[in-house]
């Protein structure tokens, strides 16, 4: 459906992010491939742990040369930020990309005024003077619902509330109009009022903007709200993309229904949620190949996941890693051909 | 602001008092008096009491503390039974030579512990890193007084650079010569507290230097785009500097108590061994003078403390 607009300005081609943990090598994701387009929301799903934040951070060039090793390719409008050398790197990130964070209590220097946190990155970006930068200020604590933004400019992160400081936080993350903004748990840390409000202010500013946005969650509440297409993680893989129509309605991968079912329904009699047995695994204990969800679904036959699980296109856009979603129920329903109940 | 540091100062009237009437009668309770060593070994009993009588010893404490009282508001801690001399001059002359010794230490302390702190810091376990740990560490394991003796031992009489004891040389005058004579006589004793004080200052910014490296208003400011070298400039260095301001104050006014091992071993006549002696020669008017100087800089050291965190830490400002 989005893929008619088909002006991909983001293509994550095989990227693999491995960590050094004494000594050697483990990768935390693996052969991600994604796109991005103009206008479009697209939202990463998963566990904790299994490579979401790793890799928005790896797209924004923040991890350690020395202590990670990141191969594949991350065609950013023409270039590769993977070749790009720190330099580069900084006249892409906060002008190109822009980034909000998970926890907005840290994630803002406390001894500095917002005000001079959010003009940071005009200085570096633009060629405005401080009287234009201020006003612009202005306009952005406006943009993302800041009631009293002359004030508030003034004021240091401490004095203001958590839905304000992730404000502030948009705020940065779009100053200089990025065409990519990469939001990692942006609502996690807030309460659920907060949440809606902040996710307007997303939507509203992607529309003005025409930026694509990578919202990064594991609340499939915000997922269903917000986003175009979705992309499922588990384990450093990416196991199910597709539009969230597909993903929401008919879903395959036995993780993406999982996780679906592990959703609170608000029609749902039953007060028991779905728990996905097990945890994902750590990054030494990592299955080198085969399906790196069957340990966490026993009952199905091992023959029934593929050796080496690829990506199988079912519709366009629909996209499921092994062919074990054929083969999958839930051990409490009855077996009968797969993806018929839905959650 | 100066609401603030108007209401801590008020709050010390209370404390210096209790203070006083603790250190005053803590002073009386050591045993001995201070004639019995310092006079003529054949004075008799009769002539010591008699002296006592004068001196208003045989008196009630808080007669003998009211009086005291009195004069302390006149700017007359007594006489010190010693030297013979007004606690005030004695303290007005030693305390002038431990201030020139304790400002010195203290810059080149800073100018030293700063910059290593904060390389050791950026250079985290790397070569570097480990040469300035390596650093701290020999120098915290040392015991000062042998580093001071073996200074003195080298530069003073195998080197003969310094000078190696008091605190001025007896044949300077004149405002240029006395000057370069007293830092002539600063030098070493400074350089060589400098050199071996500064492992609290280069560990608490390392590793605050560190933590904020990895801090989450760091990776903020990298994903703005900002270089590393200006976002060690303008987010952690500041933030490093926390603790450092946090006990700045509690270290000037330690330097100010002087060093009894640096005036011990330089002959340096200052305020630390002023205080030892006075307790060895029980000189009640030098020591309470003293231990309530020593009160009133500890008071004054949380109060320039906290002003010094109130300027960098926007936190800690009472509004």
């Amino acid at each position: 459906m989005v893929e008619t607009k088909s002006d991909q300005f983001l293509r994550i081609k095989d990227v693999s992010t491995a960590f050094k943990i004494n000594g050697q090598y483990y990768d935390a994701v693996s052969d991600v491939s994604l796109e991005v387009n103009h206008d479009e929301i697209l939202a990463i799903v998963g566990e904790s742990g299994c490579g979401k934040s790793t890799l928005a951070t790896t797209i924004m060039g923040l991890h350690d040369p020395e202590e990670t090793k990141i191969s594949g390719e991350i065609d950013f409008e023409g270039t590769d930020l993977l070749k790009l050398d720190e330099k580069g790197y900084n006249q892409i990130r906060g002008a190109k990309i822009g980034m909000i964070f998970q926890d907005p209590l840290s994630a803002l220097n406390p001894l500095k005024r917002i005000e001079d946190q959010i003009q940071e990155v005009m200085v570096y970006h633009t060629k405005m003077d401080e009287k234009q930068r201020h006003a612009r200020v202005i306009e952005l604590l406006n943009e993302v619902g800041i009631v009293d933004p002359e004030r508030t400019a003034h004021q240091f992160p401490h004095q203001l509330s958590g839905g304000m400081r992730q404000r502030i936080i948009i705020a940065i993350a779009i100053a200089c109009k990025p065409d990519l903004i990469i939001a990692d748990e942006p609502t996690t840390a807030l309460d659920v009022t907060i949440q809606a409000q902040i996710l307007d202010v997303l939507r509203d500013i992607q529309k003005e903007n025409h930026a694509g946005i990578i919202l990064i969650t594991h609340d499939l509440g915000v997922v269903a709200e917000t986003a175009d297409r979705v992309a499922v993680m588990y384990a450093g893989q990416i196991v199910e993309t597709g539009s969230a129509a597909q993903i929401f309605n008919e879903p395959k991968h036995p993780y993406t229904r999982s996780l679906l079912r592990s959703m609170p329904q608000r029609d749902n009699e039953n007060d028991d949620l779905y728990v996905i047995s097990g945890m994902v695994p750590s990054l030494q204990k990592m299955p080198k190949d085969g399906d790196r969800f069957a340990p966490r679904i026993p009952w199905i036959p091992v023959s029934a996941h593929e050796a080496h699980p690829t990506m199988h296109e079912l519709e366009p856009g629909h996209m499921v890693r092994c062919t074990c979603y054929q083969n999958f129920y839930f051990p409490d329903q009855v077996k009968e051909g797969a993806g018929n109940e839905s959650n | 602001m100066w609401k603030t540091i108007l209401r801590r100062i008020l709050i010390m009237i209370p404390e210096l008092i209790i203070l006083s009437i603790l250190v005053f009668l803590l002073a009386k309770a050591m045993p001995g008096d201070p004639f019995t060593g310092s006079i003529n070994p054949r004075a008799s009993q009769a002539q010591i009491h008699h002296l006592m009588q004068i001196h208003g010893l045989y008196d009630p404490w808080y007669q003998q503390y009211w009086n005291w009282v009195v004069h302390l508001f006149h700017g007359d801690l007594g006489m010190s039974y010693e030297y013979q001399e007004p606690v005030v001059d004695l303290i007005k002359q030693r305390g002038a030579n431990t201030l020139w010794l304790a400002l010195f230490t203290m810059v080149l302390t800073y100018l030293i512990g700063l910059p290593l702190g904060i390389y050791a810091g950026r250079h985290e376990g790397k070569f570097q890193d480990t040469l300035v740990r390596v650093y701290t560490y020999v120098t915290m394991s040392i015991p000062f007084f042998v580093v001071l003796v073996i200074g003195i031992w080298i530069f003073g009489y195998a080197l003969n650079w310094f000078p190696t004891s008091g605190s001025i040389s007896a044949q300077a005058s004149g405002l240029g010569e006395t000057l370069i004579s007293r830092l002539g006589h600063i030098i070493l004793p400074g350089l060589l507290g400098a050199l071996f004080g500064t492992v609290n200052i280069v560990q608490y910014l390392r590793s605050e230097v560190i933590d904020a490296k990895h801090s989450d208003y760091v990776r903020t400011a990298r994903s703005k785009g900002v270089p590393m070298k200006d976002i060690y400039r303008h987010h952690i260095f500041r933030n490093s500097l926390l603790p450092i301001a946090a006990f700045a104050g509690y270290s000037i006014t330690g330097l100010l108590g002087g060093s009894i091992f640096t005036e011990m071993v330089f002959s340096y006549p200052g305020m630390g061994l002023l205080f030892l002696n006075a307790i060895n020669y029980r000189d009640y008017t030098v020591i309470t003078a003293l231990v309530l100087l020593y009160g009133f800089l500890n008071l004054m050291g949380t109060l320039l403390s906290d002003i010094a965190l109130s300027i960098v830490d926007p936190r800690v400002r009472v509004e």
